[in-house]
Formats: structure tokens, sequence, C-alpha cells
């Protein structure tokens, strides 16, 4: 358990992270899904990655944690959030940082868009792998990420940053 | 040719067009990727699209990179609850298989491929003594088992040698520890420390199948022990 900890708790946090964007709930998030692959680890049965397992079970705490918060608190989260990056533009043209604009960008996505640029761009997992991760079909995982990167791009144009695509 | 890349608020994407982000992480199969390069080289607008999907490529990892990582408390939690849960006894069995399968886990692909190759050599070596001992007996045409005075080849290997075995402690085992289970177990630490992995040798006898199995189910169940696996 050690070293499956020590090799996997770095990226299942920064996942559920991303996903719940609260650090203290994340570090609750890492020990509750460590702890059921303790108790399930008879149960793996290596057909996937042991990272594509661990990534799949946090994805599903991460979701019961955010549905004990309020839905109404949720939206207007991710309406703030989304605000935050396109009222105000003028801050990224001035620091002329496409590269700053698009992290803000990438923070702003919705949580279903989120998680599957981070499954594919940073966790490196497949068109199937992102499939059993969600849990939804290989197309549906073609198209959501996307309709993600056109959202991306949308939300960069609001910033003032145009990159010649779409 | 520019097709390949279609006007997203007019159409669906395509295909490829929907593979590009896959090919910027590098995760696509090798037919795919090969599918994906060659439309790039036909499609500029193509290359233009998958240009940006590299640049989102590389500040997704940033963005992800800049996150930092969790405090002790998570660990120290964790542990303290999986102390809390109930003792399980899984069949030693599993428990085995579960450990080989974790330290062949643990190697480098590198050190894999080094096992893989002097186990097919030990392989080849064994079908050579093999073969060098039936073709021996073979020039004598009408000699019987029971006439033979030479040993099989096979018993003479295991009775020349004591029985060995890779083993890893518990990384909270202590030296004394050690030392007391190398006593009790008659046992010497041949060769080790690579990997963690340490191979003892027990006593000077050589043992029997069931007894090398016996010995490695008694050492696998020592607490500070956390995989034993017997080996030539």
């Amino acid at each position: 358990m050690q070293v499956l900890y020590g090799r996997h708790h770095v990226r299942v946090f920064r996942f559920g992270l991303r996903l719940v964007r609260d650090e203290q709930v994340a570090e609750d998030l890492i020990s509750e899904v460590f702890l059921d692959v303790w108790r399930q680890a008879g149960k793996f049965e290596g057909r996937s990655a042991v990272s594509t397992w661990l990534l799949a079970i946090t994805r599903f705490k991460a979701l019961s944690a955010l549905r004990r918060r309020k839905d109404v608190e949720l939206d207007d989260e991710a309406a703030n959030a989304i605000e935050d990056a396109s009222d105000d533009p003028e801050v990224a043209v001035q620091k002329k940082d496409t590269s700053e604009a698009l992290r803000r960008c990438l923070s702003a996505l919705s949580l279903e868009h989120r998680e599957v640029v981070d499954l594919v761009y940073y966790h490196e997992k497949s068109v199937e792998e992102v499939a059993e991760i969600v849990g939804i079909p290989e197309n549906t995982v073609k198209t959501r990420l996307f309709y993600a990167r056109k959202k991306l791009a949308e939300l960069l144009k609001a910033a003032g940053i145009e990159r010649g695509w779409p | 040719m520019m097709a390949m890349s279609k006007k997203i608020l007019e159409q669906e994407p395509s295909e490829i067009e929907m593979l590009l982000p896959w090919h910027a992480a590098g995760t696509l199969s090798a037919r795919d990727a090969r599918r994906v390069d060659e439309a790039l080289a036909r499609d500029p607008e193509l290359a233009k699209q998958y240009a940006v999907i590299r640049e989102e490529y590389a500040e997704t990892i940033d963005l992800n990179e800049s996150l930092g990582a969790p405090s002790v408390r998570a660990m120290q939690k964790l542990f303290a609850a999986i102390d809390a849960e109930p003792v399980r006894n899984p069949p030693a069995s599993l428990r085995i298989s579960a450990r080989i399968a974790e330290f062949f886990a643990n190697l480098s692909p590198r050190t894999l491929a080094w096992s893989a190759s002097l186990a097919a050599l030990a392989l080849l070596l064994q079908a050579g003594v093999i073969g060098a001992v039936l073709v021996k007996n073979q020039a004598a045409s009408y000699q019987t088992a029971s006439l033979s005075t030479n040993e099989p080849a096979t018993r003479d290997l295991a009775a020349a040698t004591p029985p060995r075995a890779l083993v890893r402690f518990a990384p909270d085992a202590r030296v004394a520890d050690i030392t007391t289970l190398l006593e009790s177990y008659q046992a010497s630490i041949v060769d080790g420390g690579k990997g963690g992995m340490f191979r003892l040798q027990f006593g000077n006898k050589a043992m029997s199948k069931d007894e090398i199995a016996g010995l490695m189910r008694k050492l696998q169940n020592e607490k500070i022990v956390s995989l034993a696996v017997a080996t030539p």
C-alpha cells in the first residue's frame, strides 16, 4: 500500500482537486480512495492499468463529495469561474500572457469538460481508458473533448485571445 | 485535402480531427498515429489546429503540476484508517500472487527484460542438459532404467543445491528481527539489496518440492516478510 500510495497519490490528489476545487476536500478524497483500494484490492482484475482504476474511484468519490454540497452553490461556482475568465479580458490582454489566460480558461471549464481534458492531456489516458473512467462510450469521449476544446476557445476569445482555431 | 478539418461551427468534426489531442499526448495506437500524421502532412488547417492543441496540452500539464501535492495529513489519515480496519486474512495463494504481481510491477522495464532474458537462458541450459542426458542414454540401446547407474540429471541438480528464495522484508523490519529470522531458519544472505530483495539460502541440504513449498508458506507468514519466492 505504501508503494502504491507513494507512486500514485500526487496524481490522484491533483485529479480530485481539479474536480472538487477544494484542497481540504481533495485531501480527504485521496484517503478515501486509497482506503477503498485497500478494502477492495481483491476485486482488481488487472484488466486495466492501476492508475485507471484509481482515477475511476477518485472520480466517483469526487462526484459524491460534490453532491454533498448544495447544487446551487455548485452552479454559482461554475458560473463565477467562467465569468471570471470572460469578464476580465483586459487583464489578460494587458499581460499579453496567453499562457496565463489559457490556464484560467482551463480552470473555468465545466466539470465534465475539465475531467476529460485532464485525463487525456495530463494523465495521458487513451480513448478506451477515459471511457472506462468516466463511464461513457468511446465516441462520446472523443466528441466531449472536442467540444471542451471548442468551449476553451470561446472562453479565450472572450478574454481577448485569438489562436486561429476554430 | 482540406476537407479533413471541417468547419466546426457548421459541421461535426471529422474522426481524425477528434483524435488530435490523443496524438499530442502520444496515446494513440500506431495505426491511428500514422493516419493522423498522414492527414497532418496533407492538411495545413489541421496542422494549425494541432499546433493549438499542443499549446493546450502543455498548459494543462503546467496547470496540473502547479497544484502541488497533498500534505502528510492525508497519508496519516489513510494509514490510521487502515490500522483501524479489522484484520483480514485473504487466502495465502491470493496474497502471494498479489505480492508477486506487485514485485513484477515494481521492476523497471529494463530489469524485467533482463530477468526475462536470464529466465530464457536458464530454460535453454536446462533443455541442453536434458537433451545431453537423453542422447547419452540413447547410445546404450538396450539399457533399462533399473540397470542404469546414472542418476537423473534433474535429481543431481536439485541435490546439489540447498533451497534459495528471493525475500523482501517489511519496511518496518528491524535489523535485530531480520537476524533472528535468519538464525531460526538457518538462512544466510547470498545476494541482495537490489530493489529491496535479498536472496537467501536455507541450510546446507537439498529439500523436496513439498518441503520448499512448506518453507515458503512459513516464511510468507512471518510478520517481517512481505514477499518470499523460491528460486533455483
